[in-house]
């Protein structure tokens, strides 16, 4: 892992990255001005199962594994992420505590923001905090139908 | 409907292959390659289109032909083990004895996909049966647009073709995307059902071909997915799979609501069949 770098270029990332695209200017301005820019050698983790879940990752190039770790049992990737997702949602749940690992498998290019004061944002006002949520809320189902599928066993048939 | 080949003017008759090669593809898999009896005509088939695979004293089963349409002289079919006859005819060896009557079905639309972008879902065993076409449409590459394939397996263990995926990745003018369900910390590749590679496949969806095989569920879901896209219902093209007995649209053991997939398919477009996706048990 590289150390943070404030990039000028971070609030246009952030705007142009396709989880904020089309969000209200000024919000993605404000989130602009708390991000910043951090680069992840493989084999480096993001979030790891169990740490408080202090920051909210944004991807732009690479890949990230979402991995589930159970005693006796090889680490298991249940999820690949890269370019244009993001990582996780524990950040915004109580008690803000990371329930998986997130590893990266190829050099990875992240906006993080800082979990504490991305919340003070979102209850100072409460309609970002809406709006936010209304693009959350869309990757949450996708990942969780996605789990579902995997459940099923598409290709046990 | 594609009538039994000219070649074999008695449908039921079947003819005596012997196994040239056998190659185990995965734990419950493998790739056999069969030669025709001396003097026989060569099987030229279509891509997508099946063979009646017959071990004497086991039973028949229906098995896609997987192999070059340009070689016609070494008839290949990649089996899974899935019961009784189909181990038996996986586990084969080299010299042994396999009937063949065939080719029988519906091929993919390799014709209607001429100057369209194509793209390609192939879920577990799915892969095998789409093979030929892929080798058709590279062969003549410069008649179609922008080549998408995406295939997805339950594991690293359960892909088949490792060598010919190799090759394909490698090309640049097709974006071959594997998936798996889940891996260990040894894949570096992606994770997750197939139809999360499809936001990253570049392709016009009003001028797209798709073609999608694998298990029902997998293949309606892809399907659906495409349709979400904008590509037409009926510019995707799904390979059916029901059990068979007789294969040339007799018996009635392989109907789909009111088609014989022997007959009308395996290969149909996804608009006339997603009704019954919707309905069928799955
Ligand atoms: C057009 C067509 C193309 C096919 N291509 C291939 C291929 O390329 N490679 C391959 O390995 N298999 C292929 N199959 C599936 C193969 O025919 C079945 O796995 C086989 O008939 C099972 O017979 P069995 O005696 O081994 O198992 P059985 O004891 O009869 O059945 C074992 C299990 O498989 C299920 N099953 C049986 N028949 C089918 C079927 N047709 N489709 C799905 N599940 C089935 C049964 O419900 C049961 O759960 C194809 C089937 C069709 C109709
Ligand atoms: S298998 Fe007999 S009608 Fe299709």
């Amino acid at each position: 892992m590289t150390a943070d770098s404030a990039s000028p270029d971070v609030p246009l990332h952030l705007a142009r990255h396709p989880f904020f695209r089309g969000m209200d200017p000024d919000f993605v301005a404000r989130l602009g001005a708390i991000a910043y820019e951090r680069s992840f050698e493989p084999g480096a983790f993001l979030v790891r199962e169990g740490d408080p879940a202090e920051e909210f990752w944004i991807l732009f190039s690479g890949k990230v594994a979402i991995e589930i770790v159970l005693p006796g049992r090889p680490r298991t990737t249940v999820q690949t992420l890269g370019s244009g997702d993001i990582v996780g949602w524990s950040w915004l749940i109580e008690p803000f505590i990371s329930r998986f690992d997130a590893r990266a498998v190829k050099a990875t290019r992240a906006l993080g923001i800082r979990a504490a004061s991305l919340r003070s944002l979102l209850n100072d006002d409460p309609t970002d905090g809406y709006h936010l949520l209304l693009r959350l809320l869309p990757v949450i189902a996708e990942r969780l139908e996605n789990t579902q599928l995997q459940l099923l066993d598409l290709h046990g048939a | 409907m594609n009538a039994p080949s000219l070649e074999t003017p008695n449908p039921w008759l079947l003819a005596p292959y012997s196994v040239q090669e056998r190659k185990a593809e995965t734990a419950d898999t493998a790739t056999i390659v069969l030669a025709p009896p001396t003097g026989h005509p060569p099987l030229r088939f279509e891509p997508g289109q099946f063979n009646m695979l017959y071990l004497f004293g086991v039973g028949e089963i229906p098995v896609s032909i997987c192999g070059d349409p340009t070689d016609p002289e070494h008839v290949v079919h990649t089996i899974r083990s899935a019961g009784r006859i189909s181990a038996a005819l996986g586990g084969v060896t080299t010299g042994a004895t396999v009937g063949v009557r065939g080719p029988y079905g519906t091929g993919w639309p390799i014709e209607e996909a001429t100057g369209k972008d194509v793209v390609i879902v192939a879920g577990g065993l799915g892969l095998p049966p789409l093979r030929p076409v892929l080798l058709e449409m590279l062969r003549r590459r410069d008649r179609y647009g922008r080549i998408e394939i995406i295939y997805g397996a339950k594991s690293p263990r359960d892909l088949v073709y490792y060598d010919q995926i190799q090759a394909w990745r490698a090309r640049s003018d097709l974006r071959f995307q594997t998936t798996v369900d889940t891996a260990g910390p040894d894949w570096y590749g992606d994770v997750g059902v197939v139809t999360t590679r499809l936001p990253d496949s570049r392709f016009e969806p009003k001028n797209t071909i798709a073609l999608i095989c694998g298990p029902e569920i997998m293949m309606k879901l892809a399907a659906q997915a495409l349709v979400q896209r904008g590509v037409d219902r009926n510019a995707i093209w799904v390979s059916l799979e029901r059990n068979m007995k007789c294969a040339i649209g007799l018996c009635g053991h392989c109907q789909f609501g009111s088609d014989f997939v022997c007959r009308d398919g395996p290969v149909v477009r996804y608009g006339t069949v997603e009704r019954a996706f919707a309905f069928r048990e799955l």
